[in-house]
């Protein structure tokens, strides 16, 4: 090993070379730099930042934190970040993180509601969701009110704010087999569907509200009706059996038909959000509403089965109104069952027109001489079958010229119109007489004597039995009177024999008449 | 005087970092060139604390996107799920698989972390001229110096993974922000590293001696 001091004893002399020296060196450019490059991504994650919003579910089912997606037509426009129960353990609240510049999405009216998988009668939706998993929808309204707290809608919207077309509502008595996303018809092209319907806060009644598109909209007028199209309305009239279907679909789901009819006056579209009847079906619809309806009672003394509340009331056939009650009674006096009936009707439908009276004139002095006029020409309501097969009663109101006469009360309320009993009512009526007069009959005396002419009648056969027995013996082949006739018979045939020679001769010799036998003669 | 004493310093002497030739620098300078390849000479690596200190901020600041920014982006039908490297972690952490979520842990939070905070004690240590536990300074510098370099796993892992995995429409994967971030930390603290002159935690020491002796 070589002495250190020898191993330094010859060193070279580095080369002096003059270099720049700064105090500070290049390299803090590089923190510079990076300090630059996070500063950069800082403001662009800034930036990018869109809004915060908070949504609050009715149940968290199928959301996840961080992954659930917020969609406007498709597009992933946020994400929801967190999930928590509320204060009160009924609801989920989450906030979400919206894409940048989405500020004026989030207003009064935009709508959010859970996407999953749907299959209802008519539609199957949100099929994606079976491997993407839910998603939030959103629609975005037109108000101009931010908002940043949203509650979700319980069922998607059937119609996003982007479609052109009117929103009508109907009031209906029964939902009927009507749900979200039922069809509308208009000739049987769907042309719409019903968006919500609630139950009126007095439980009369629903409120459905519906959604015809542009251009179908225009169609409906102030004179639209609308009518439930569910299923298949078979009816048979006199011209025989009809069905009146919309399409297969609304037989499976239901449906609602409008149509203006053709005797309405042309209107402008309705306007949106118009209040429309919903009636039961398409004759309903086109039935007439009426105008001015009057309350009657009539009090049938028979049996008032087969008539049930709606039942109609034709006048000789023309429908004029139709059964809003039917009651019982008891007269305390008589102790007689009576049944009032009360009507509802409309004189209106007769094409009654009050001709030269003035808009709004009280016509009820008008309406009193003419009832008055009815009755005392002998109008009265009556019962009638219907329908035999049912056994259905409508009321009748016709002209009975032979009916007892009535007056009408005008002090009552409602006011009692006569009635005459009704066609069944009055056959049996006559049966019941003829069946009285019957009563009077002595059939126990024609009974009596008929017994007693029999057994006169036996004594007579008895008598004649024993004439005829000595008739037959004395027709009998050993019988004197047998053997006495044939030795008559004989005789009288011998006899016979004589005038027919004599008869013989005779034609020879008709001359022996006057001379008498040639031989004798000789 | 104790063999302590004899460092090239003290005796004024420079090594080639090439060519290994020892020279002595001309009189009145401390730097110059090796007289045998030309490389640049000086007694310590030439503004060893100014250049680290400026990689370790680097380190520092891209250490926070770093780690806020997703590192992977996986398109799935499910749709897009970016993960940073804390929720890689998160997502990995399950009975069976907790040993590969220690290894993301360790080699991608861990060992970053305890790098920057080993420099930058060797650096306020030796600036402040401790001579206190020599020894250990220099052991860890080394073992910074020679695990720095496997924290390029996490990079080479994503970057293999996002040109491997790419079945769209099924699934793909795209490298997030995040990962650029975590490579240059990676790099700046190599470089850092690379900067500090180990030789410095001895200096203080030795000046010690010669005030000493």
């Amino acid at each position: 090993m070589p002495e250190p001091n020898q191993a330094v004893s010859y060193v070279p002399e580095s080369r002096n070379v003059a270099r720049k020296r700064t105090r500070i060196s290049f390299v803090w450019i590089v923190p510079i730099v990076a300090a630059l490059a996070g500063v950069w991504v800082a403001v662009t994650r800034i930036l990018a930042e869109g809004p915060k919003i908070t949504i609050v579910f009715r149940s968290g089912e199928g959301l996840e934190a961080g992954k659930t997606k917020i969609r406007y037509k498709g597009l992933d426009i946020g994400t929801l970040s967190t999930l928590r129960l509320s204060d009160d353990h009924q609801r989920v609240i989450g906030t979400a993180e919206l894409a940048p510049r989405t500020e004026e999405f989030l207003v009064e009216d935009t709508k959010f509601w859970v996407v999953r998988p749907r299959i209802s009668g008519g539609t199957v939706s949100g099929l994606g969701t079976l491997i993407s998993g839910a998603y939030i929808g959103m629609d975005i309204g037109r108000s101009r009110q931010r908002k940043r707290e949203f509650d979700v809608l319980a069922t998607p919207p059937v119609v996003t704010a982007d479609v052109p077309g009117r929103f009508f509502v109907l009031k209906t008595p029964t939902l009927g087999s009507l749900d979200y996303g039922t069809p509308i018809y208009f000739r049987r092209l769907q042309v719409g569907e019903v968006t919500a319907f609630e139950l009126d806060p007095d439980g009369e009644g629903l409120t459905v509200k519906v959604f015809v598109k542009a251009p179908y909209d225009q169609y409906v007028t102030p004179n639209t009706r609308f009518w439930h199209a569910s299923g298949i309305d078979v009816s048979l009239t006199a011209s025989g059996l009809s069905v009146q279907t919309q399409s297969l679909v609304s037989i499976l789901i239901g449906g609602i038909a409008f149509e203006t009819p053709a005797t309405a006056a042309p209107l402008p579209a309705a306007e949106s959000e118009r209040v429309f009847s919903l009636y039961g079906d398409r004759n309903e619809a086109y039935r007439l509403p009426a105008r001015d309806p009057q309350t009657f009672r009539l009090v049938f003394k028979q049996s008032v089965r087969g008539l049930a509340v709606g039942a109609p009331v034709e006048f000789r056939g023309v429908p004029i109104g139709q059964v809003s009650a039917l009651e019982a009674q008891v007269d305390a006096k008589t102790l007689e069952f009576s049944a009032p009936v009360t009507v509802v009707l409309d004189a209106t439908r007769l094409g009654v027109q009050v001709v030269d009276a003035a808009p709004g004139a009280d016509l009820a002095p008008l309406r009193r001489k003419l009832i008055e006029t009815f009755v005392a020409h002998g109008a009265r309501a009556q019962l009638r079958s219907g329908n035999l097969l049912t056994g259905a009663m409508y009321v009748a109101i016709d002209f009975f010229p032979d009916a007892p006469p009535a007056t009408v009360e005008w002090s009552q309320k409602p006011v009692e119109l006569p009635t005459v009993p009704g066609e069944l009512e009055g056959i049996e009526a006559s049966l019941t007489k003829i069946v009285k007069k019957l009563d009077t009959v002595p059939i126990q005396a024609i009974g009596d004597d008929l017994k007693k002419a029999l057994v006169h009648l036996d004594d007579t056969l008895v008598s004649a039995r024993g004439t005829f027995d000595t008739a037959t013996k004395l027709v009998a082949p050993d019988s004197t009177l047998d053997t006495e006739l044939s030795t008559t018979l004989q005789e009288l045939s011998r006899a016979a024999r004589g005038l027919r020679v004599l008869a013989d001769y005779l034609e020879r010799h008709p001359e022996a008449l006057i001379r008498g036998k040639a031989g004798e003669a000789k | 005087m104790s063999s302590a004493a004899a460092t090239a310093l003290a005796l004024g002497l420079q090594r080639c970092e090439a060519c290994g030739l020892v020279s002595r620098p001309a009189p009145g300078t401390d730097e110059g060139s090796c007289p045998r390849c030309g490389n640049e000479l000086s007694f310590r690596k030439s503004a060893s604390i100014q250049r680290t200190w400026a990689f370790l901020v680097a380190a520092v600041i891209c250490y926070v996107p770093a780690n806020l920014l997703p590192v992977l982006t996986t398109v799935t039908a499910s749709g897009r799920d970016s993960d940073t490297i804390m929720e890689g972690v998160v997502l990995l952490w399950s009975p069976t698989g907790w040993p590969l979520s220690l290894i993301v842990l360790v080699a991608s939070i861990m060992i970053p972390s305890a790098k920057i905070v080993a420099l930058i004690y060797l650096l306020i240590t030796v600036q402040r001229g401790s001579v206190e536990s020599n020894v250990q300074r220099v052991r860890l510098y080394r073992v910074v110096e020679l695990i720095g370099r496997w924290s390029m796993v996490d990079v080479f892992v994503d970057t293999f993974t996002a040109a491997l995995v790419q079945l769209q429409p099924l699934m793909s994967v795209e490298p997030g922000p995040g990962l650029f971030f975590f490579a240059a930390v990676v790099v700046l603290t190599m470089l850092a590293v690379e900067s500090f002159d180990a030789r410095l935690i001895w200096d203080a020491a030795s000046r010690g001696e010669v005030q000493h002796a």
